[in-house]
């Protein structure tokens, strides 16, 4: 523990050594290739550190330059000209930005009666019993086996009341029930998140989908009226289909892709 | 129980008295003919026969009645019932003339014309109602043949957006003006650019045609823009006559009005007006917490037709069609100055008298959301305004009351266009559709889908034979019945 500040009243009394600025100066040139060694050098968990570290200043610096570039711009204030042409009555206002295309030739209900579905996703891993389902064991000897836990991602419709424990065969975890999903419109290119309405299809059998579970490659019905999609009669589409292409119990969201 | 319905007959007799004694007012509130005593279950086309007989007309003309501000649709004893109006005293019925010819509404889609490579952004009517002009984002002016439904001309100057265009009210020249405040003249019939006029900075917001009772071969018109000016332009030299700059802020429409003077509305939350000959200003109208979006004058539909009727036809020698615009444009004004209705981004509209006086008639108060278009009647006894909050609501011409809403929109209502004999309304909306309206059941007449994307611009033709709506989706589309 250093008893007073000694240095600072040294340099007070006598100033700092007359080659101080010099050095400094060498030092804040040399620092950048000992730096440079000192990433080449660092290994295992103090090298990834350091590179971690690294790569957030650059992002910021990065930021900088890009703020200060902006600056120097001497462009005129651009009004949405680039984008699609508006009326005169919707410039300058703020629009919210949609990016859509409305999806009129969408026959979605015929492709359900079908039964057919262009799907991205084909093709699924099939998903066993004992790996969506744990047995748990119940009863005061812990020896009836009759209970299943689902282990993956479910959506439980709100207005869903339980039965009774006792005779409750399912139980769907509430850590691992979701009711929203990130959809992404494959020809905008835009991804929303929206409210899940049902569980359509799960490809590994009927019984998964009346639980609403949620794997891979599940056909799940979302909410779209806040995309602003309307038929071609004029009405708002309020529900959509989508298909999961993620592992949502592995990633702790869902995300989907929209068929249109 | 036997006695139970005598019982009721009895007191409906008492309540509906069998005569009623009526008497009939001129929509100025003067008294016409005696006191007449009529039974309670007289239908309005009864009445109208008693008025034409009563005015002595030669042809019989149509008339709708109100009792009380309420517009009659049923028979009087069951409008009296309905609406609890007294029959103590003399039942004043004001009588308004309709249009003697009547608009069909448009049902159905005839044509849908490819051609824009961007957005329609302006579509226009002739005042003949033969010829339509579009604008698009695609930088190009169109003409379309209506007869065969087909692309005419494309007209190509612009060098951004064509966000406005006008005709002149003798059909002659189309002005059309462009995002980067370039103004072109076309020629309609070739197609032909006749010049194009320079001086606007920014955008133009809106252009309009000096009136055809003012001067006939039309020569002058004027543009507001972004800049905050409004110019004055000679359209056959393309000079700029005199730039009237008060305003601080984005002009958003201007029109030119009959009484010699041209009103402007701005961004600055204030309506200024104008005198035509000098660019002097005459006064500003203020009143409006937010930008104002639009505006329109009672004389809208007289101004903008000119020396046009309704069928298109206009007398050929230039004094006479002078004098035909004059006679129209007095018959649309009706004795009383033109009225001016705004409508703003603080959801209220204000009816003004702006030749006489810079105190407004009425606030128009009760849409949700900011106004985006509003539009007197051609006979200006109505007013829409068309709003973002997914609904159009009718208002009195007049005394600018409250009468009636228009639900059904899913969307912001961007645009809504009148036919001409008063009775029928179509508007646009983001919705992708267009709606007819009727206004004597105030119902939703004809849902008109088809546009696959927004519709930003809707007109009824001045002959009411066709209704053109241009948006998003980049074709043009014609409805007609």
């Amino acid at each position: 523990m250093p008893q007073g500040e000694h240095i600072e009243l040294h340099r007070k009394r006598y100033g700092r050594r007359l080659d101080h600025e010099e050095r400094m100066r060498k030092k804040e040139a040399r620092s950048v290739k000992k730096r440079a060694a000192m990433a080449q050098r660092a290994l295992g968990i103090k090298g990834k550190m350091f590179a971690k570290e690294r790569a957030k200043e650059k992002a910021t610096m990065r930021k900088t330059i890009a703020m200060h570039e902006e600056r120097d711009k001497k462009h005129k204030a651009d009004d949405g000209q680039k984008g699609s042409a508006v009326p005169a009555y919707l410039l300058e206002r703020e629009q919210v930005e949609r990016a859509k295309v409305l999806s009129n030739t969408i026959k979605q209900k015929r492709k359900e009666k079908a039964g057919k579905w262009e799907v991205p996703l084909p093709k699924v891993r099939p998903v066993a019993e004992d790996e969506m389902f744990k047995v748990l064991r119940t009863g005061k000897r812990k020896k009836k086996e009759w209970k299943r836990m689902v282990t993956k991602v479910t959506f439980v419709p709100p207005g869903f009341t339980r039965k009774p424990p006792k005779y409750e065969r399912f139980i769907r975890p509430t850590g691992l029930r979701m009711n929203k999903a990130h959809v992404t419109h494959p020809e905008l290119k835009a991804t929303f998140q929206l409210e899940i309405i049902g569980v359509k299809k799960n490809p590994n059998g009927q019984a998964y989908t009346g639980l609403g579970v949620v794997t891979k490659g599940t056909i799940i019905e979302v909410n779209v009226s806040e995309l602003g999609l309307v038929t071609p009669g004029g009405k708002v589409v309020w529900g959509k289909y989508a298909q999961v292409t993620n592992n949502p119990e592995n990633d702790g969201c869902i995300n989907a892709v929209l068929l249109v | 129980m036997a006695e139970r319905p005598a019982k009721q007959q009895k007191l409906d007799a008492s309540t509906t008295p069998a005569n009623v004694i009526i008497q009939f007012q001129s929509p100025e509130g003067e008294a016409t003919g005696p006191q007449l005593d009529v039974p309670h279950d007289v239908t309005p086309e009864q009445l109208e026969t008693l008025l034409n007989g009563l005015l002595q007309a030669e042809e019989r003309l149509p008339y709708s009645f109100f009792v009380e501000e309420q517009e009659l649709a049923a028979e009087l004893g069951a409008h009296l019932l309905k609406h609890k109006v007294s029959v103590e005293s003399v039942l004043h019925v004001m009588y308004q003339p309709q249009a003697v010819f009547k608009v069909r509404a448009v049902t159905r889609c005839t044509a849908s014309m490819p051609g824009h490579a961007e957005a329609v952004l302006s579509v226009n009517f002739s005042p003949d109602g033969r010829r339509l002009a579009s604008g698009s984002g695609d930088t190009t002016v169109r003409l379309w043949d209506l007869n065969t439904q087909t692309p005419k001309h494309t007209c190509k100057g612009h060098t951004s957006w064509v966000l406005v265009v006008a005709w002149s009210p003798d059909a002659a020249i189309v002005a059309s003006g462009d995002h980067s405040g370039g103004i072109w003249l076309w020629d309609p019939s070739t197609g032909k650019p006749l010049g194009q006029c320079k001086g606007h900075r920014k955008f133009i917001a809106s252009i309009s045609w000096e009136p055809a009772h003012v001067e006939l071969p039309s020569r002058r018109f004027c543009s507001g823009s972004k800049d905050a000016t409004i110019k004055v332009w000679e359209a056959s030299t393309r000079r700029c006559l005199f730039t009237m700059s008060n305003h601080t802020q984005a002009i958003t429409q201007v029109k030119w009005g009959g009484d010699g003077l041209i009103y402007s509305a701005a961004r600055d939350c204030s309506i200024n007006v104008w005198a035509a000959a000098d660019g002097r200003m005459v006064r500003s109208l203020k009143g409006h917490g937010h930008w104002v979006n639009t505006m329109s004058l009672s004389t809208d539909y007289a101004l903008r037709t000119g020396a046009f009727d309704h069928t298109g036809n206009a007398p050929a020698d230039t004094e006479a069609a002078k004098a035909a615009a004059k006679q129209r444009y007095d018959a649309a004004r009706g004795g009383r100055p033109e009225r001016l209705v705004t409508g703003s981004d603080d959801f209220t509209l204000f009816l003004w008298e702006p030749s006489t006086q810079k105190q407004p008639l009425a606030r128009m108060t009760g849409h949700m959301q900011l106004i985006n278009q509003v539009t007197f009647s051609p006979d200006g006894r109505w007013i829409i305004s068309a709003s973002f909050d997914k609904s159009a609501k009718l208002w009195d011409g007049m005394k600018g009351a409250f009468v009636a809403t228009f639900r059904g929109h899913v969307g912001p209502v961007y645009q809504v266009a009148w036919s001409a004999d008063s009775r029928l309304f179509v508007s646009g909306s983001k919705d992708s559709t267009l709606k007819v309206w009727d206004l004597r059941s105030k119902k939703l007449l004809m849902d008109l889908p088809g546009h696959a994307d927004e519709v930003f611009s809707v007109d009824w033709s001045p002959d009411g034979e066709s209704v053109a709506s241009g948006g998003k989706d980049k074709v043009l589309k014609l409805w007609r019945r």
